[in-house]
């Protein structure tokens, strides 16, 4: 690309870093708190980034997007969050199945494959977000990749969450946002889930005495 | 009919009727009282009106209705041919017997509710009417699939044992197999125009490949529900245990339903016909036919024996509608007119006589709570009514005269004796020998009989617990009674049946018998030519009955008084009781020995110093170990394969995800 990106575009880059960079430091984080805080910052940096090209473009439904994230993702959910952590008293070391270097080393080639990959869609796109794609891409794998390598179900849940993260960012950069009946469903949806999650965190623990989700192999049938 | 209302529209408002009684049923599904004398007998006045009204649409011209229900544009489309009503007919007049008896044979309310029983019961008598009155694929399959899941449950009556939950379930697998091989068939037929009435069927043009597909697809689907070699694994499991109104509805009644289909789908919607068809029909009928009446003749429940012969009679039904193909394909209008005509009579006969048969056994079931003959005997001294009864079904189903049995296998058998006639060497050759195996089904066939007559009403009682064994009530006397009368008439009346069913073999065919039959007054039946072969039915029953009546004056009046009662020379036993008597398994020996590959034995001989000693007899079937085994056995190894993949860790679980995602973004890209 040789024209000058515009500030707003730089702008929302930025926050697309950092949002990446969240998805890192949630992949290598340990304490099950400092994860949830990493989410709702992460869900900050989405909301910032939304709103920023809610102001550039002047899409109307782009501010509503961003008024949904920032109620849900950032205060809400992680609010639920932190309450179930608190009352389940699990907020001791997150047990990973894979070293956590080999994980970030993971997560390396999965954001090199992410952004290979979106380059060619991202060429299609005519919105000013479009650089932010292979970002988006990225970090729902980085979201995947956390949920295959925790333990806890509660980290696994924020990894659904952060997922959702990048499956908006990458809706937002592609083609500003989906349509807002759909944009509504999916918080509704992420809402109920957590909040059925949050039941099911009490059942399992009720029956195993943990959270910790390899107790449930033995759920399988033969 | 009286003015506007046509036979369709009587015979639309029955099946709502059926319908109603059932519905009604669940208003009081635990009172008896209610459901046995009112909705029953309801119901099978309703099936005698029903009945009326078929046989007054036979010879009519076709009646069409639509039915707005089903999915939003795509209403039942119905029609009321003459193959229609003659199944109608059988229909109404078949289930009107066996609700007068089911009337009274559910008065103990064993089992489920009876009202749910009764709803159950007229849904599945609706169905396989609006079965008949289909008149596009799609409610074809609604209906016929209604049937099939209505008969589940009537199967499963009792489904606190174990095997009788199995028994439904296979009944279940195979009827569905069936549904997919007729749905396929439909497909087909259809010849990729997207419009599934069967109007749209008959004017399709399909390449010969493609006929013959649809062919030998509704033959394995209409078979599987007929009971044709070697889908007919469910039948015997089936029949016996369901109770006996249903094995009689479902043997008399519902078999036909899938011969219906079988004859729409090759006489009416297909138009041509390639003479290989009849012989791959006649082949399986005659495999199905022979199969069934030797397992018939090994069986040692009564229940299981009747549905062998079930599986026997379809197969004889087979070969014949396999010889209407060949003759039909080779334009011999007037030879696939009379083994057509047979077609439509035995099923019409078997409709009678093996639901008065199941029911009998029923009757029996309930007064000695036995299924199992070699602990029955003797019956006929505490159960006159329905060893007579039964008497009748067994001579019928044997293929005696004076019976409806008789009438439809000496049709057949004409039709056979006019093959060499045929312009194709092979086949002139083949059919003689396939009639020959005909001849032999029909005497093995009288053995079964009389070895199910014998054992369980003839002889002396074999438990004395057989003592308590009462008659049929009332209400089960008049089902028999009604079901023996249409054996009877079937069998006396030949003539005036042929008449009026002659209809819808002019309908499928182009050509009937009537006119020969009118040429000779009926009293005679000579389908071909009374030179030829002609059976006077009338002069049959009156030398018969002259015989029997003059055999019995003689016996009064010359041999009583001279009987002189006194204790023998016992021949040194003097153990000999009724348990003495030949047991059902020694009196089908000789068949087991004389065809012995057939059958898969396990037999338990007693040693030679036995403190114990006792002989048992397991006869299995072949097919279940040929085909049916093999294929669980690859299903079962193909999911254990599979299963493997099922760690029960959730990583794995999401890996498999991830990995999918990742590989469908490598390798879809633009």
């Amino acid at each position: 690309m040789t024209t000058a990106i515009p500030f707003s575009a730089q702008l929302i880059n930025l926050f697309a870093a950092v949002i990446l960079l969240l998805a890192f430091a949630m992949l290598a984080q340990r304490r099950m708190l400092s994860l949830i805080n990493l989410f709702a910052l992460q869900g900050f940096c989405l909301f910032l980034a939304t709103l920023v090209a809610a102001v550039t473009t002047g899409q109307v439904h782009l501010y509503y997007s961003a008024g949904l994230t920032l109620a849900l993702k950032v205060l809400l959910l992680p609010w639920i969050l932190h309450r179930l952590v608190r009352k389940l008293n699990v907020r001791g070391e997150v047990e990973a199945l894979i070293k956590i270097p080999t994980t970030m080393l993971v997560g390396i080639v999965l954001v090199m494959i992410a952004f290979n990959v979106a380059l060619p869609i991202s060429e299609l796109s005519q919105t000013i977000t479009r650089g932010t794609l292979g970002i988006a891409l990225a970090v729902v794998m980085l979201a995947f990749l956390m949920m295959i390598t925790r333990q806890k179900a509660i980290s696994q849940v924020v990894g659904f969450l952060s997922m959702e993260n990048g499956l908006f960012l990458a809706a937002t950069s592609a083609t500003y946002g989906m349509p807002m009946v759909v944009e509504l469903g999916i918080a509704l949806d992420v809402l109920v889930g957590v909040i059925i999650l949050g039941v099911f965190f009490f059942q399992i623990r009720d029956q195993f005495d943990s959270l910790d989700i390899r107790h449930m192999e033995k759920l399988k049938d033969n | 009919m009286p003015g506007s209302l046509l036979s369709i529209d009587v015979l639309l408002i029955a099946a709502a009727a059926w319908l109603a009684i059932g519905l009604c049923g669940l208003l009081a599904p635990r009172n008896t009282a209610f459901i046995s004398r009112l909705l029953f007998p309801l119901g099978a006045v309703v099936g005698i009106g029903m009945g009326v009204a078929a046989l007054n649409a036979l010879g009519g011209d076709a009646q069409t209705a639509v039915l707005v229900i089903g999915l939003p544009d795509l209403p039942f489309h119905l029609r009321l041919d003459n193959l229609s009503a003659v199944f109608a007919l059988l229909l109404g007049f078949a289930s009107a017997g066996i609700s007068i008896y089911a009337a009274g044979y559910f008065r103990k309310g064993e089992g489920a509710a009876p009202g749910v029983l009764c709803l159950e019961y007229h849904l599945f008598l609706a169905s396989m009417l609006m079965v008949l009155l289909a008149d596009d694929a799609y409610a074809f399959m609604v209906a016929w699939e209604t049937m099939a899941l209505s008969s589940f449950f009537l199967v499963t009556t009792d489904h606190k044992h174990e095997e009788i939950r199995r028994a439904g379930f296979l009944y279940l697998l195979i009827a569905h197999i069936g549904a997919i091989g007729i749905l396929l068939s439909f497909g087909v037929m259809t010849g990729g125009a997207g419009d599934y009435s069967f109007a749209a069927m008959r004017t399709q043009e399909l390449a010969p490949f493609w006929s013959s597909a649809a062919f030998l697809l509704a033959l394995a689907g209409f078979g599987a529900k007929a009971g044709l070699v070697p889908l007919h694994v469910w039948l015997p499991e089936a029949h016996p245990a369901a109770p006996s109104p249903v094995s009689a509805m479902m043997s008399g009644v519902m078999l036909k339903t899938a011969i219906y289909g079988l004859l729409r789908v090759s006489f009416d919607l297909l138009h041509t016909t390639i003479w290989w068809w009849g012989v791959v029909a006649l082949v399986v009928g005659l495999i199905t036919a022979l199969f069934g009446v030797l397992y018939a003749t090994v069986q040692n429940d009564m229940k299981r024996l009747l549905a062998y012969s079930s599986i026997e009679n379809i197969g004889l039904i087979a070969v014949g509608i396999g010889l209407t193909l060949i003759f039909h394909a080779y334009r011999m209008e007037g030879l696939a007119a009379l083994a057509m005509t047979a077609v439509l009579y035995h099923c019409l006969a078997h409709a009678g006589f093996k639901s008065l048969l199941f029911l009998c056994t029923g009757s029996v079931l309930h007064a000695t709570r036995e299924r199992s003959l070699g602990k029955l005997g003797g019956l006929i001294h505490h159960m006159p009514w329905v060893a007579w009864l039964a008497l009748a079904g067994v001579i019928a189903s044997t293929g005696l005269p004076p019976l409806s049995g008789f009438v439809s296998e000496w049709l057949l058998l004409q039709s056979f004796l006019f093959s060499p006639g045929l312009p194709h060497p092979w086949l002139n050759m083949v059919v003689p020998v396939a009639a020959a195996l005909v001849v032999l089904v029909a005497a093995l066939a009288g053995f079964a009989m009389v070895k199910f007559y014998g054992i369980i009403f003839l002889g002396q009682m074999r438990e004395p617990a057989l003592k308590d064994a009462h008659d049929a009530g009332a209400w089960e006397k008049l089902g028999l009674v009604w079901l023996a009368l249409i054996t009877l008439f079937l069998g006396v009346m030949p003539s005036t049946v042929i008449l009026r069913i002659d209809a819808a073999t002019r309908q499928l065919l182009g050509s009937g018998l009537a006119d020969k039959l009118n040429e000779n007054g009926w009293w005679m039946l000579a389908p071909i030519s009374p030179e030829r072969a002609s059976y006077e039915p009338l002069l049959v029953l009156v030398t018969i009955a002259a015989a029997l009546l003059m055999g019995r004056w003689l016996v009064r009046h010359l041999y009583h008084g001279r009987v002189r009662r006194s204790s023998a020379w016992d021949c040194g036993y003097h153990f000999e009781g009724p348990r003495a008597q030949d047991t059902a398994e020694g009196f089908s020996q000789p068949i087991r020995r004389i065809f012995e590959p057939m059958f898969r034995m396990e037999r338990h001989f007693p040693a030679a110093r036995d403190t114990k000693p006792f002989y048992s007899v397991k006869v299995e079937d072949h097919f279940w170990y040929w085909c049916y085994l093999p294929i669980a056995r690859l299903a079962n190894w193909i999911s254990t394969l599979i299963v493997t993949l099922q760690g029960g860790r959730i990583a794995v679980y999401l890996m498999y995800s991830f990995i999918t995602l990742i590989v469908l973004l490598l390798v879809a890209r633009p």
